[in-house]
């Protein structure tokens, strides 16, 4: 048995001996999208995190089998091809959310997903929406300023 | 780029942003082998046996190797080597490491490690420091003779006298908990066999590579040089990445070296949790005596510090909680007692803060508490005994040679928040709201780098090529924090070009010198105080080269705008064409900057001496609501004001800020590692638990810059200073809106009794 996959807009025909493996292991040594960390493997910190179909996933405890025919994000999906970085990414290098790093590709994701379906948020709803990535450099703050930054590039959506 | 183009500048921000920063974990060899540590279900017991013989006969299993194995030295330590590459005669606590599998895969390996068979005879377990330190306790070393690591002291003025000038004597104890650095990478190491030179190349999760090579070289009898560490991007460290990261290398280069293939050994987070060293928990017995005027006349403290099963830098962390003991204040009279225990507990090493987070709970509660007694506000209790500009310390040292800016920091915090305003408007368990409001504020003062603890010095290179491109190596590791920008904008700064032509080049200890580690917020101060006297080596290299055709001294000569220039900006060299033409004058636009600590010094008999070359200072305060039925703590907002020198690089300098203050307000509200039996219980971090956005509040920093005379740029330190006063503000804001205090860690408040006319903490 075989099966699909998007990865950042590619289609990707998984391997029958691959269905079985997690899917931040397919990730990372199948396709080499090393973004996504596996730092807890239990779901609990954030860093595996991708997008499928536009929401944020922690992946560390899922399987390949699980994601047939979906839509994954990784970090490595969200820069233009050219290697210019996507607004957010760049709000993220300017307000020296980065430290470490380690969580960054997750919480850049997690974030990307909040200004899709809310590109207007209050800081206590980004609060909110970031709140299953931990971070242990930066207090959050810079994050939070830099996801608030970057909303204004996200189109506003028409009222319902 | 030039530097003040961007508000923030990293070298590695769009690596990290894009997902292509390749961390230990990231790094892929061909031919890999996979190696997992193996643990036993003991506390304290003797090994009789370690039986590999059914994980070594699993298919994909290359080999399991125990201490048997290790060609060089088992035991190594930064004090005493007493700690174990694998554990060979006894196991001292639930981490200690008997054996490795090394496997073709990571899966194969886990699950042969759990056919690794310990047979071991128990012994009785101690994991109370107090009893520990019992003449019958069961002893975790016997060769050491007793459980007691070490002690320090303070003996300073006529602590009798002192209580007798006194009106009151407050005296409380106090507790904090063993806590986990937490850093979101896990411990990781790859080695490398290089084929050409038999050289082992490391790559892995550290904070010192220096160290690391040396446990490696030791561990395998090696010389220095055979051992090539790496720099690798580091997922966090937080002090936690010395030595057990370093022990994590020496398994996984011994593997390689006995194997010869490349070995990769990443830390699962239960593994980390359950292996590496932790911050010390502290009992702190502490009696002040205080006039109705206001001042301290005496501190009488001792200090029992739980190193758990091996010494690690224990006597150092505990060294820094001595010379602090009495926090930002001037105290006459003081007798000091700190003693570092061995117990079957999990190991305890250094973690920022490195000692000044225990006492500083403490200290900034002691003095609140004083000043009520006094009937002053504890703003008013700190102006009558905090340091001022030539003020002497508990240890002797005379504060003079940089700004004291104690009372700068404390008024920038003051004013930014309101304090006194809203001070009033606490409710101290009072009022018919269910969400009590507090605001507390905290400060202290801290020896800036290693001080009398050790050797202290540091080394840059710069190379400059004949385009004008430069390469900057500085023997300082980058652990997250922003070093290595750091650097790079010294470097551009003190040559006058711009930042672009720097390339920060990946470190090694094969070409750097041993500058020691990356810790006690040394790197800047001390990096970057290689880099300037680097820089101005080069620039009178340059000089010199230059003079002649400027038509000026060399002395004369100077460097701005991308180029050199004489004494007027009319003849002027563009940097790129200045270093063509030194390659044709066959002069090397080569510097080698060496900075030295200036002189400390310490008599550890009466615990006096100039304990620390410069010093810095910090305050923070914090607003907080407490529900009374549910005892749920909400930081509402912090504000921080910390002297830092100067800020190189200040988006980093508020981020380290920033992520102090969360890591303390998780060290006073939720954080513990959590132990039955000394078998640790919070092993990953759903049971062990960092503070997440919504637990923190919004804050504001405020840098404070007095520029350091003794620093060749100016700048101090932050990493630590950022992370030692949060806790206690909070203690004091709980306080404030409870009318309750707390004198162990962490803070857990249950449900609050019903407000009464005058109950407890009416005025």
């Amino acid at each position: 048995m075989q099966m699909k996959l998007q990865v950042n807009g590619r289609e990707i025909d998984v391997p029958a001996a691959a269905l079985d493996k997690r899917i931040v292991e397919f990730l990372r040594e199948d396709l080499d999208l090393t973004g996504a960390k596996n730092a807890c493997d239990i779901g609990a910190c954030g860093a595996c995190t991708v997008l499928v179909n536009e929401e944020p996933n922690r992946i560390c405890i899922k399987r390949v089998k699980d994601f047939g025919g979906q839509r994954i994000l990784t970090i490595e999906g969200l820069v233009a091809p050219d290697g210019t970085l996507h607004p957010l990414q760049q709000a993220f290098v300017d307000c020296g959310a980065i430290q470490c790093g380690y969580c960054t590709p997750g919480m850049v994701l997690t974030a990307h997903a909040l200004l899709l379906k809310n590109p207007r948020p209050t800081r206590e709803q980004i609060r909110h929406a970031i709140f299953k990535n931990l971070c242990r450099c930066t207090g959050y703050q810079q994050i939070i300023d830099a996801i608030e930054q970057a909303a204004p590039h996200y189109p506003a959506r028409a009222p319902a | 780029m030039s530097k003040s183009a961007a508000k923030c500048w990293r070298n590695d921000a769009y690596a990290k942003v894009t997902g292509r920063a390749k961390f230990t974990d990231d790094l892929k060899f061909a031919n890999v082998l996979h190696a997992v540590p193996v643990y036993s279900e003991f506390v304290h017991a003797r090994i009789v046996s370690i039986d590999t013989a059914a994980a070594e006969q699993a298919t994909g299993v290359v080999r399991v190797l125990t201490a048997r194995d290790v060609p060089g030295v088992n035991r190594f330590g930064q004090i005493i080597r007493d700690y174990r590459i694998f554990a060979d005669d006894k196991i001292r606590y639930y981490g200690d490491v008997v054996a490795v599998v090394v496997a073709e895969t990571r899966e194969i390996a886990i699950h042969a490690a759990q056919l690794v068979e310990v047979n071991a005879e128990a012994l009785p377990a101690v994991l109370d420091p107090e009893a520990a330190m019992l003449p019958d306790a069961p002893l975790v070393h016997e060769n050491h003779g007793s459980n007691i690591v070490n002690t320090h002291v303070v003996r300073r003025g006529n602590v009798e006298e002192g209580f007798k000038q006194a009106d009151f004597v407050i005296e409380e104890d106090f507790q904090t908990q063993t806590i986990e650095h937490a850093y979101m990478e896990t411990e990781a190491a790859v080695c490398v066999p290089r084929s050409t030179d038999g050289v082992l190349e490391v790559y892995g999760s550290m904070q010192h590579p220096f160290s690391t090579r040396r446990f490696v070289a030791v561990c395998l009898g090696v010389a220095l040089s055979e051992v090539e560490v790496i720099g690798t991007p580091m997922g966090g460290g937080f002090g936690g990445k010395d030595d057990t990261a370093a022990v994590v290398c020496a398994r996984t280069a011994l593997a390689a070296k006995l194997l010869g293939r490349p070995v990769k050994m990443v830390y699962r987070r239960d593994w980390s949790m359950r292996e590496s060293y932790k911050r010390h928990p502290y009992r702190v017995h502490y009696r002040m005596g205080v006039t109705k005027a206001g001042a301290i006349t005496a501190v009488q403290c001792r200090i029992v510090a739980d190193g758990g099963a091996y010494c690690s830098v224990t006597p150092w962390v505990t060294w820094r909680s001595t010379v602090q003991c009495c926090g930002p204040y001037v105290v006459a009279n003081v007798h000091c007692d700190t003693f570092g225990v061995y117990t079957n507990n999990v190991v305890a090493g250094a973690m920022r803060g490195f000692g000044s987070p225990q006492m500083n709970f403490v200290i900034e509660q002691m003095v609140e508490i004083a000043a009520e007694r006094v009937g002053i506000s504890g703003i008013e209790f700190r102006r009558r005994n905090m340091v001022r500009q030539g003020s002497v310390t508990i240890t002797g040292q005379k504060l003079d040679g940089h700004k004291v800016a104690m009372e700068q920091a404390l008024d920038t915090v003051l004013s930014e928040i309101s304090y006194e305003e809203k001070l009033a408007r606490c409710a101290h368990g009072q009022g018919d709201d269910d969400e009590l409001y507090g605001i507390g504020i905290a400060m202290s003062y801290r020896g800036v780098s290693l001080g009398a603890e050790g050797v202290d010095f540091c080394a840059a290179i710069i190379n400059a090529q004949a385009d004008g491109s430069i390469l900057l190596e500085v023997g300082v590791h980058e652990n997250g924090q922003g070093a290595e920008s750091a650097m790079a904008l010294i470097c551009a700064e003190e040559l006058g070009v711009n930042l672009n032509r720097i390339r920060y080049r990946r470190s090694s200890t094969s070409n750097i010198p041993d500058s020691g580690t990356t810790v006690a917020s040394r790197g800047t101060i001390m990096g970057g105080g290689a880099v300037a006297l680097a820089a101005r080596e080069l620039k009178s290299k340059i000089a010199e080269a230059f003079c002649a055709k400027l038509g000026c001294a060399p002395e004369e000569v100077r460097f701005k705008v991308d180029g050199i220039c004489g004494k007027t900006d009319g003849e002027r060299i563009g940097f790129a064409d200045a270093m063509r033409q030194m390659w044709q004058m066959q002069r090397f636009p080569f510097a080698l900057g060496t900075f030295k600590a200036p002189r400390v010094s310490w008599d550890e008999h009466t615990g006096q001496g100039d304990a620390y070359f410069t010093w810095v200072y910090g305050c923070q305060a914090v607003e907080l609501t407490v529900n009374r039925k549910t005892g749920k703590v909400k930081l509402l907002h912090a504000v921080a004001a910390h002297d830092v020198g100067r800020a190189v690089n200040p988006e980093m300098v508020r981020g380290q800020i920033y992520g102090g203050m969360a890591m303390s307000a998780g060290y006073g509200l939720h954080e513990e590692v959590k132990a039955h039996g000394g078998k640790m219980t919070t092993l990953n971090l759903n049971t062990y638990r960092i503070p997440r956005s919504m637990d923190l509040p919004e804050m504001k920093v405020i840098l404070i810059e007095n520029p350091d005379p003794v620093s060749p740029t100016g700048a101090k330190s932050i990493g630590e200073p950022a992370n030692e006063i949060l806790a206690p503000a909070i203690a004091n804001a709980i306080s404030n809106a409870t009318g309750r205090r707390h004198f162990a860690l962490p803070i857990r408040l249950g449900a609050l009794p019903e407000p009464t006319m005058c109950g407890e903490g009416c005025k």
